[in-house]
Formats: structure tokens, C-alpha cells, sequence
């Protein structure tokens, strides 16, 4: 088998083998309910405790503000079914964006079934909201505003702090989707304004099956999962210990190494999309050229479709991700991609290549050569780029 | 996902290309919903389909029942590659996952849209070819999501 080269990091990381190492305690050995009174239930009790201070500090956030659930889906479903419920008397009104993730986007149409009001703010052609219209979009009767940290498809980054800004200004809560973002760009919850976040353990090298929503103290949400006293009342179920080890773990090393790693990322996330700038014909960066996650690229190759290229590059051993069609189980293309303003057919030939902190110059140099080799057989094949050298002729 | 036959034709596609001067070119499907086949005919004076190429913009499955199209027609005369419909692709190609029927589609829609223009050339009716639909999406119900 060839060398695995894992560029999708956005999907999900490799558990650290230090988070691994901290969580097999927690399976065979201090297996106790953290609800239990005794010595054994208490060990787990104080584990959680630890993960949960590594976590909050990382937010810049209180302890008892962080509230582990199964993931970051749970997350937003959470906080936004919740506050609707909660502040349904105030008002029926919620703005969101055109790019959020699907956690967001179909837990607002849900809402929508049942009589809430929902505007889905345009993005730039960089995916980044305006603020005008968020300001726009405000009516007496809003209760919150979600707008995602960064992109999971395009890594493009939102102006966070003003849009807290703005909604406190107008005392409307702010929701932010963190899962792509939390631990490896720095989030301050009260500088930036932020009322609640979701956030997911296996997008920085945790465990899958852990998250957590930080709630912003004062609050009045209602518990999403109802049942025992866990969570201090609002998530009821026995908790995933291990997990949560895990995840504070995950946390402490994203603590240590964020500043390194992200200028490590960044440099080769550079290299990389400068190689295929140079090297590719007809290929377009998607997102910000700057404002995007260190470890995002997204391009878009015309003339070529998304699916076709993955399977190819699997065939070399490369792992990355698409927003065409035929990887969504749906005809149309990546919300994301139509939302910036690319055509259907450009939007089909995408490709995301996330990276990790794992990932080497090498691992680059080899994927930007697959990516030539392989957009250039697609093309040979392709009526689209027929017709097009054709009308150039 | 995708079965070792369909696998193969992806991989090592059949009769890719373009056919100079074709006794018939169809294309069908769109940009839009990301496929689109191009297939190219060269028909014999007694209609038997002496080359087929094909051009493909489209996924895995795409690329896969186009490159089986061509080898089914390919030597058979034109009534007979009539018969080659997208369940004659699909079965030869071993099945195709539930989401990927709509590319056998397709791939039997080109090879009409190929003979409709050789037959509108040569001013000849061919028995059971109807027009071609010029996008194979068209009248196909979008499925209702449930939250």
C-alpha cells in the first residue's frame, strides 16, 4: 500500500497519542459514575473537573459556562432549539448565515416549521458576512444571532468580535459555531462578545463522541436532554468520562502548541496553494486568501468534477474532501460554494485539502504533483474542457 | 461504494475520445447537476457502429457506465444498440449504488442522442428512438428532506 498522505483534517483528526494515553484509564481502571459518592466515583469526578478547567481556559471562560454533550451537532442543535424555546415571548426571529453547517442551517428550518422567522445572511464572494446587512437584518423581534467561527468547507474566518458587538448592542444573544475553529485560532468568549459555543472534540485531535456548548453564565436556557443532575441540571446522562478526558486533553495540547502550529500550518497551507496557483491552469482559490484557517485550502478546478478527483487521489493514497454533488447525495453542489457565487459546474469540481500538524512539505509536494497529474487526465476526458479549448481555437 | 467493475472502467476507461467527422454525436445531462456525456459514432453504410468514443465530465460512476456504453454498442448494429438501456449498462457494470442510477440514465440517453443526430443526418427513422430530452434532469421530482 502506498504511504497515506491524510489531508482532511476538517472531517476528523488523528487522536493524539497523548489523548489516547490520558483516556484508557478511564475505560478499565477508574471506570466510576462521576455521580457516585465513593472513592472510585470521585476519581472520575475530579477528571472531568481537570478537563473541563483546561477547556474553560483555553475560552477564556468559567468552569461551570462549559457543558459537555456527544458532539458539535448536538451543540447547535442546543443552543439554538433552546433559546428559541427560552425567548420565544420576546421575539421569533433568528438570523443565521447562507454557510453555516448543516447542524445549523437544518435546526433553523425546523424552527422555521414551528412559526420561528429565520434570515439567512449573503456572504461575500470571500464567505465572509457583511456587517451591514447583519445590522440590516435586526428587527425588534430577534432573539439571536449564529454566524459560524470559521468555515468547515472554506476556512474563510468570520469578523467575530464585531458581530458580538453588534448583537449585544442591539441585547440580542450571539451564537457562534466553533467546531472548526475552537483550539486552533485563539477564542476569548467575553472579548469577542460570544453568549454560547459549539465546539467538537475530534477536529483537534480528541476523541469523536464528545463536544460541548459554553454557555454564557445568566443565560436561561432550558436543559436539551432531560433526565439525572449531570451538567449541572441541563444535560442529563451518565458522562462520557473517557471522553471527556480526552477532550481536555486535546485542549491542553491545543493550548500549548496553537501559536506553533498555526504558523507552521499556515506557511505550508501558503506553499500549497501558491504551488497549484502556478502549476494548475484554471484553478480558483475558494475563501480568503488570508482570513481563512491555517490548515484550509480549497480550490476549485474547472472543467473537472469533485468526485472523479477523490477517487483518484485515493488511488494515490491521498485522503481530501469535495463539496461536488456526487459526494453530497444530492444533485446540487456545497451550499458554501453556491453561496460565494460559483457556478454550479465550478462548484462540482471542487476539492478541500485540510492539513494537520503532522503534515510535511513532502506530503505537499507529492499531493500538488497527484493534483497535476490527475486534473490533467479529468480534462482529457471532459467535453466541458472540449468545448472550451475548442472556442479558444 | 462502487463495485470492482465500476472501479475498473473509472480506472482504465474505455474508448475515450473524439471521433472526427462522427456519423452521430450526443450530448446529454448538465453542468449544473455535474454530469455531462458526450458520445461520438462512427456508423458503417450498413449501420453497424464501426467505433464509439466518449467524453466525460462527471463523477466516478459517470465516467464508468459512459465507458461501458461505448464497449456495449460498439460492433452492434444500430436496432441493436437500441437494446443497450441503463439497465443493460448497470447490470454490466455489476450494479451501482442507489444515488448513481440516474448515470446509467444517462449514459443510455447519449447513446440516443448520438443515433438521433446520425439519423436526423442520413434523413433516416429509426424504429423506438424518440428525441432525446436535452437535459436528463429534467421532469425527475426532487426529494423532499424531512427535519
Amino acid at each position: 500500500m502506498k504511504r497515506l498522505i491524510y489531508l482532511d483534517n476538517a472531517a476528523t483528526t488523528r487522536t493524539a497519542p497523548e489523548v489516547a494515553e490520558a483516556m484508557l484509564p478511564y475505560f478499565t481502571e477508574y471506570y466510576g459514575n462521576a455521580s457516585s459518592i465513593y472513592s472510585l466515583g470521585r476519581e472520575s469526578k475530579e477528571a472531568m473537573t481537570k478537563a473541563r478547567a483546561s477547556i474553560a481556559g483555553l475560552l477564556g471562560a468559567k468552569e461551570n459556562e462549559i457543558y459537555f454533550t456527544a458532539g458539535g451537532s448536538e451543540a447547535d442543535n442546543w443552543a439554538l432549539k433552546a433559546t428559541a424555546e427560552a425567548y420565544a415571548s420576546k421575539g421569533r426571529h433568528i438570523i443565521t448565515t447562507k454557510i453555516e453547517h448543516h447542524a445549523i442551517l437544518h435546526t433553523c428550518q425546523y424552527l422555521e416549521k414551528q412559526g420561528f422567522e429565520v434570515t439567512y445572511l449573503d456572504v461575500d464572494e470571500f464567505g465572509v458576512v457583511k456587517l451591514s446587512e447583519l445590522e440590516k437584518a435586526i428587527r425588534p423581534d430577534t432573539i439571536l444571532i449564529s454566524v459560524m467561527f470559521a468555515n468547515n468547507e472554506i476556512g474563510t474566518l468570520q469578523p467575530i468580535k464585531e458581530i458580538g458587538e453588534i448583537a449585544h448592542k442591539n441585547g440580542i444573544l450571539f451564537h457562534t459555531d466553533a467546531v472548526q475553529a475552537f483550539g486552533q485560532v485563539p477564542i476569548q468568549v467575553d472579548e469577542m462578545h460570544i453568549d454560547m459555543l459549539s465546539s467538537s472534540g475530534h477536529k483537534i485531535n480528541g476523541p469523536k463522541g464528545i463536544g460541548f456548548l459554553y454557555i454564557r453564565k445568566g443565560i436561561k436556557i432550558q436543559s436539551f436532554i432531560h433526565g439525572g443532575a449531570q451538567e449541572r441540571k441541563r444535560r442529563a446522562g451518565t458522562e462520557n468520562i473517557p471522553g471527556i478526558v480526552g477532550y481536555g486533553k486535546a485542549a491542553e495540547l491545543a493550548a500549548e502548541q496553537m501559536e506553533e502550529k498555526a504558523k507552521r500550518e499556515t506557511e505550508l497551507r501558503d506553499y500549497l496553494i501558491s504551488r497549484i496557483l502556478k502549476e494548475v491552469p484554471y484553478a480558483r482559490l475558494n475563501g480568503h486568501p488570508k482570513k481563512r484557517l491555517p490548515n484550509n485550502v480549497n480550490f476549485s478546478f474547472q472543467f473537472v468534477e469533485g468526485e472523479s478527483m477523490l477517487i483518484m487521489l485515493d488511488m494515490e493514497g491521498i485522503c481530501a474532501s469535495s463539496g461536488s454533488a456526487c459526494t453530497s447525495g444530492s444533485l446540487d453542489p456545497s451550499h458554501v460554494l453556491l453561496a460565494i457565487g460559483l457556478p454550479h459546474e465550478i462548484a462540482h469540481g471542487s476539492l478541500r485539502l485540510t492539513l494537520s500538524g503532522e503534515t510535511t512539505k513532502e506530503d505537499i509536494d507529492d499531493t500538488v504533483d497527484a493534483i497535476k497529474k490527475i486534473v490533467e487526465k479529468l480534462r482529457s476526458m471532459s467535453p466541458l474542457y472540449e468545448d472550451f479549448v475548442r472556442r479558444n481555437q | 461504494m462502487y463495485s470492482e467493475k465500476v472501479m475498473d472502467h473509472f480506472q482504465n476507461p474505455r474508448n475515450v475520445g473524439e471521433i472526427e467527422n462522427a456519423s452521430g454525436v450526443g450530448t446529454v445531462g448538465n453542468a449544473k447537476c455535474g454530469d455531462i456525456m458526450r458520445i461520438y459514432l462512427d456508423i458503417d453504410e450498413n449501420g453497424i457502429i464501426r467505433d464509439c468514443k466518449f467524453k466525460t465530465f462527471g463523477c466516478g460512476a459517470a465516467v464508468a457506465t459512459s465507458s461501458m456504453a461505448t464497449e456495449l454498442v460498439k460492433g452492434k448494429s444500430i436496432q441493436e444498440a437500441m437494446e443497450v438501456t441503463n439497465k443493460a449498462v448497470m447490470e454490466a457494470l455489476d450494479g451501482l449504488p442507489p444515488v448513481k442510477v440516474h448515470c446509467s440514465l444517462l449514459a443510455e440517453e447519449a447513446i440516443h442522442a448520438a443515433l438521433w443526430d446520425y439519423a436526423e443526418k442520413h434523413h433516416i427513422k429509426i424504429e423506438g428512438l424518440q428525441k432525446p430530452k436535452s437535459d436528463i434532469h429534467e421532469g425527475e421530482e426532487d426529494e423532499q428532506e424531512e427535519y
